[in-house]
């Protein structure tokens, strides 16, 4: 047993707070007040090496483990969990899949320029009548020749728009349920194949989440991603993964926010002294730091569990589940120790609040966790 | 082309602490970074690789933990690292110092040697100069910008009211200011290999050649007679007060001083 991080990480860390301190804090409050995505702070992220960081060397990552993975995802949201979610849904739900289901001539072609960045990944599987109960997919992918045909529409797509390349989930064969979905690889430029409307949201305003909509979208046969039938399956087991990206965005957030709130309750004085010689203020920032350190734990195991070839759905799901309603409930104090200022845009604290609450919904809600943790502890 | 850039891991002092109570450092828990001036230094020739190709060896001499300086070089492009280290020369002031590095650049090709211009743990300036003493080498200090034309190089050397444009015939040495560049951030799999393809090299006394009258604090002519930490300014006084009051504030307190 041995709760050390290796020379490496500590590096990687350091190198990692680095990048976000004058790369990625600056803008945060331009990304979400302009609802912009950060195209230039992504071309950064690629030539540091962040868009591959699980990927092995020989498909052009960084070849580092899930561990070095979160720990990035976790320090950039920190600052700005825009950023965050970009790296996770590019890396978990794109270039992932494509590494563990697709064939050597899929992973040259698509995963080598997704690891080091020239390309940007994206994941469509939620549609509007398919959101939890993912199975209900509708849209369809039927073979005609050596090309299937894609028709239906995706909704809340992260990346959509900035990506080149997506994984859609398609039924094959309607009759079989969701052992007629199947997954694919489609580029951004295909025929038939447009991006719909952008959502307006409450949090990591940043993030470009729209529609996906194809319309006898046709796809070669070689884009098919893993055997016909078994797309439901590689979807579960990319969210799981997923998942692990996700805690580690929550997890940044909720830090953020104790970081924030740490220097600011120094500083505030109310009553002739520092709002830190209260211990009502003492008590919530010791509760903060306790469920966030918890939520470490959770993400760094789940993180070397799959590293390490060892079962992880549900560590995933745990640390998920705990991260993101620390992150909700970190945050939220965050603003009530922050008064009057903390509602006001003028300190960060109350858009890390309103960029929580999606942890707990997106890549599985909160239930969904509890429904894989129970699962597995039933089976 | 060879290059050889000497660098000092130095506590981050941006970091460091007054203790409130003994007016001292405190200098617990506080990070270790590659030296400013030396990082831009090791970013020039960083960019001289990319530019024309040159294999880039960065050296320092330290205690054992100072690889840590070195695995960030790594990360950051560097080829090859030799971290110098012994017990001999523990307490070594700037010419024992130097002597060493100097014994151990004897023992390296290269074409170009590249300092920092100073510490910002001791501010002395002395060890770049001193290094190119000792080899005979063409020294120039207080480099802002550099070009290649041919096999020379183009300096900029920075006064305090203008600059200095000078040529120079390689080999030579440079001390670089920090303001010369913005260096590159380590990569994630620059780091990856800083740790699992490249070594740094230790050496010992007995990997180089050196007369031991120079070494360590024996060698050392430098005797510290006094040391003394200077008084800590007391905190000043905030205002939250909006920009206009805080105007008429800065004027009175301006007037009290007969600043103004």
């Amino acid at each position: 047993m041995n709760f050390n991080l290796s020379k490496e990480h500590v590096m990687l860390q350091k190198m990692y707070r680095e990048f976000t301190e004058k790369e990625v804090k600056p803008y945060a409050e331009e990304v979400d007040e302009r609802e912009e995505f950060p195209v230039e702070t992504v071309k950064k992220l690629s030539r540091y090496g962040f868009m591959g960081i699980p990927i092995p060397k020989e498909y052009g990552g960084a070849g580092g483990d899930n561990i070095a993975y979160a720990m990035a995802v976790e320090e950039l949201s920190k600052a700005c969990a825009t950023t965050g979610v970009i790296v996770s849904a590019h890396t978990s739900l794109c270039a992932v899949p494509i590494l563990e289901f697709g064939t050597e001539e899929q992973k040259q072609k698509y995963l080598v320029p997704l690891a080091k960045g020239e390309k940007l990944g994206a994941f469509g599987l939620t549609e509007p009548n398919a959101g939890t109960d993912a199975s209900a997919q509708q849209t369809t992918a039927i073979l005609d020749g050596d090309n299937y045909i894609l028709n239906g529409t995706k909704i809340f797509i992260t990346n959509a728009g900035y990506a080149d390349i997506y994984i859609i989930m398609a039924m094959t064969d309607k009759s079989q349920g969701t052992r007629g979905i199947s997954a694919f690889i489609v580029e951004a430029e295909t025929e038939g194949f447009t991006v719909g409307k952008k959502e307006a949201k409450l949090g990591i305003k940043g993030s470009a989440t729209c529609e996906l909509i194809f319309e006898n979208c046709r796809i070669p046969k070689a884009n098919l991603l893993g055997k016909v039938g078994k797309g439901f399956g590689i979807a579960m087991k990319t969210l799981d993964g997923g998942r692990i990206g996700i805690a580690a965005q929550a997890l940044g957030i909720a830090q953020g926010a104790l970081d924030e709130t740490i220097g600011y309750v120094r500083e505030r004085r109310q009553f002739g002294k520092p709002l830190s010689y209260f211990q009502n203020t003492q008590f919530q920032l010791a509760d903060m730091h306790t469920k966030i350190e918890a939520s470490r734990m959770l993400v760094y195991k789940a993180a070397f569990n799959k590293s390490n070839n060892m079962p992880y759905s549900m560590e995933a799901a745990m640390a998920k589940l705990y991260a993101a309603e620390t992150a909700m409930e970190v945050t939220t104090k965050a603003v009530q120790l922050h008064g009057g200022y903390g509602y006001t845009r003028e300190y960060p604290v109350e858009r890390m609040m309103r960029d929580a609450k999606i942890t707990e919904i997106y890549e599985g809600t909160s239930e969904v966790q509890k429904m894989v943790i129970s699962a597995h502890l039933l089976k | 082309m060879n290059i050889i850039v000497c660098i000092k891991q130095v506590p981050d002092t941006t970091e460091v602490r007054l203790d409130p109570v003994t007016g001292t450092l405190i200098r617990d828990g506080v990070p270790s970074i590659i030296n400013p001036d030396d990082k831009s230094g090791l970013e020039a020739a960083l960019k001289l690789k990319e530019e024309m190709g040159a294999k880039v060896t960065v050296l320092t001499m330290g205690p054992p933990q100072a690889e840590v300086a070195l695995r960030e070089a790594l990360a950051m492009g560097a080829d090859r690292g030799i971290l110098l280290t012994d017990r001999a020369f523990a307490g070594a002031d700037t010419w024992a110092t130097s002597c060493t590095l100097a014994a151990a650049i004897r023992k390296i090709d290269y074409d170009l040697i590249i300092a920092g211009r100073q510490a910002i743990d001791g501010d002395t300036a002395q060890v770049g100069p001193q290094i190119a003493e000792h080899l005979g080498l063409p020294q120039v200090s207080y480099v802002e910008d550099l070009k290649t034309e041919g096999d020379k190089l183009i300096l900029k050397r920075m006064f305090e009211d203008g600059y200095h444009l000078v040529r120079v015939n390689t080999p030579c040495l440079i001390t670089t200011l920090k303001e010369m560049n913005e260096p590159r951030y380590m990569s994630v799999m620059g780091i990856l290999d800083a740790y699992r393809e490249k070594e740094v090299e230790v050496w010992g006394l007995k990997d180089i050649e050196i007369d031991s009258g120079n070494l360590g604090l024996q060698g050392s002519p430098t005797k510290v007679k006094k040391s003394f930490t200077k008084g800590a300014k007391t905190a000043g006084k905030l205002y939250e007060v909006d920009s206009k009051e805080a105007a008429k504030i800065i004027v009175e307190k301006l007037k009290e001083k007969y600043i103004i």
